[in-house]
């Protein structure tokens, strides 16, 4: 008889096979009330690769990234995590999966009462507690270097700008080592020098890491350079799921129209 | 909460009697849907309630929030319940002298004193005061919390919300709320012993042991120790109206708001069933 701990082995060997999918999210469908924001997507990341999701302005790409942290409940479908739905998992349950991944919220969602480093030393004081505080200070500092935050660490959120904000919220998001990683619009509001670091940031990481990442970008030219695939959310629906050249050779009208113009 | 109460213009002037019964049921609907409101208020404040419970006995403590918390609770109430307290101790010494000496009963002074503010006073303005104080405090701050996402993200990083944020907000007021009455009373006995010795000079040593005559812990500790039942009450209902607030600054106010009115109105009912409580079980 094969246990939950065979299932969850196997799982794992497939995985670096590259044979199981880390995400994959199965006919997903949302409503707000009689708003209809996910009609039915499903879309799968293996390891070590990067999805970039695009689409417009409240096509509910935000919505999809929470749903599959769990933060926001889906009305029907699946969001397999490592194997595992996660779709109406008890929250201290859902816990032990959201330790394995990193999440940057589309405003940074800092804590405004802690400092830039505090922030970012957040989920080790509480995942960590073998750290010794320097070990946890070298950490932060590690971290905020990757970003390109190292001298703002004394910092409180509200003294700093909206991109700055963000790339704390990014190292926050990297400080447990995730092996998943869902970005809400990385590169938004940063120059093109920041926002190229970034990108070789993410690149690093995937590199080095072999993470699965979900990445919402308006930045088409970011999605070309981080992305292996990407997917153009539209009503609901995925309109077309490829990589990049994939996108470039589609006549869906919309598609072309949205390359044209971005 | 949902309301239901749109009033529907006739086209044409309806009889009298047409007229009459559209109001009335509008206004049943409108209390159908301020019943049903209030059920499902109650509803979900109870599984609120139940979240917090399964989190806060289940480890990891949060001990460390928890103590920043029972700072927070006293620091920030310390100063108010003092010159409440003070306050109330000055009223019902003047009302007591009046109406004492036209009953020619003023040797009741100290007795009186003593246990309108432990067994009646103290307790109850603790805790509006503390309603207000903490609950707004707490309603607030949760709720800016939640407006921005920052729930959210301790929930991302794999951090109950429940029991980081709700669970020690809420044991931090049971144990707060005791100690911040025996505060109250204490200052309500002192300056209301110094409102009379204005008047008429009586040393506090023999205010003190005429007024705890006869006296046992029955007396006092329950009326002092429900408190903690208030604190539950504050805290609680404070956690929740935060942790459920949508709608940006305006969601905020209202959190704000509705968790001192809520909370003060629920410390008051309490009191009521609390009162006659501990009169049959200590009687
Ligand atoms: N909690 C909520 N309640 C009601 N409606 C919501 C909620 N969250 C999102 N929506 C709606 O869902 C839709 C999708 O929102 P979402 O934030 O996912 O858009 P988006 O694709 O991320 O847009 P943007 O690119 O501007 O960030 C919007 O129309 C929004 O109004
Ligand atoms: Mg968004």
């Amino acid at each position: 008889m094969a246990t939950a701990y065979d299932i969850a082995i196997k799982q794992e060997q497939s995985e670096k096979d590259g044979i199981a999918p880390v995400i994959a999210v199965e006919n997903l469908r949302k409503t707000f009330g009689s708003h209809m924001v996910l009609n039915g997507i499903s879309l799968s990341v293996n390891r070590g690769e990067t999805l970039a999701v695009l689409g417009r302005s409240g096509t509910g790409k935000s919505v999809l990234l929470r749903i599959i942290i769990g933060l926001e409940t889906p009305d029907s479908g699946s969001v397999c995590i490592h194997g595992q739905n996660i779709v109406g998992l008890a929250i201290d349950r859902m816990g032990e999966i959201r330790k394995k991944m990193g999440f940057l919220f589309q405003h940074a969602a800092l804590y405004d009462s802690l400092t830039v480093a505090e922030n970012v030393a957040f989920p080790l004081v509480h995942h960590r507690k073998e750290m010794s505080r320097s070990e946890r200070g070298e950490r932060v500092n590690q971290l905020l270097a990757e970003v390109g935050m190292k001298g703002d660490f004394g910092k409180m959120p509200s003294d700093i700008s909206g991109g700055m904000q963000k790339r704390v919220g990014l190292a926050r998001a990297l400080a447990l080592e995730p092996e998943i990683l869902l970005l809400d619009e990385p590169t938004a509001g940063l120059d093109p020098i920041s926002s190229g670091e970034i990108d070789d940031l993410i690149l690093k990481l995937q590199r080095e890491r072999k993470m699965a990442s979900v990445v919402v970008t308006h930045d088409l030219h970011s999605a070309k350079t981080i992305a292996n695939r990407l997917a153009l959310l539209d009503q609901g629906n995925v309109v077309i799921e490829g990589t990049f050249e994939d996108l470039q050779q589609s006549n869906i009208g919309f598609v072309e129209d949205f390359l044209k113009l971005s | 909460m949902s309301n239901s109460g749109s009033i529907a213009v006739p086209a044409i002037n309806p009889p009298h009697s047409g007229r009459r019964t559209e109001l009335l049921s509008t206004a049943a609907n409108s209390a159908a849907g301020l019943v049903e409101g209030f059920f499902e208020w109650f509803g979900n404040l109870g599984i609120f309630f139940w979240q917090v419970l399964r989190a806060a006995v289940t480890p990891p403590y949060e001990w460390r929030e928890l103590i920043r918390q029972l700072d927070e609770v006293g620091s920030k109430s310390f100063p108010v319940v003092v010159m409440a307290g003070s306050a109330i101790g000055v009223i019902i010494s003047l009302e007591a002298r009046y109406s004492l000496s036209r009953f020619g009963a003023k040797s009741m002074f100290p007795a009186t004193l003593v246990y309108s503010v432990i067994q009646v006073m103290g307790p109850i303005i603790t805790g509006l005061v503390v309603s207000g104080r903490v609950g707004a405090g707490i309603g607030a701050e949760l709720a800016s919390m939640k407006v921005t996402e920052q729930i959210d993200a301790i929930e991302a990083s794999a951090i109950n919300p429940y029991r980081l944020l709700a669970a020690t907000r809420i044991l931090a007021c049971i144990l707060m709320l005791p100690l911040l009455t025996l505060v109250s009373d204490a200052c309500g006995l002192l300056m209301g012993w110094f409102a009379q010795t204005l008047v008429e000079p009586l040393s506090f040593h023999q205010f003190i042991q005429d007024g705890f005559k006869g006296a046992t812990f029955n007396t006092f500790l329950p009326q002092t120790f429900k408190t903690a039942v208030y604190g539950l009450i504050i805290g609680l209902i404070a956690s929740f109206q935060g942790m459920r607030t949508r709608g940006g600054a305006e969601g905020v106010g209202r959190a704000a708001t509705n968790s001192v009115v809520l909370a003060s109105l629920f410390v008051i009912l309490a009191d009521v069933v609390l009162v006659k409580f501990i009169l049959v079980v200590f009687p």
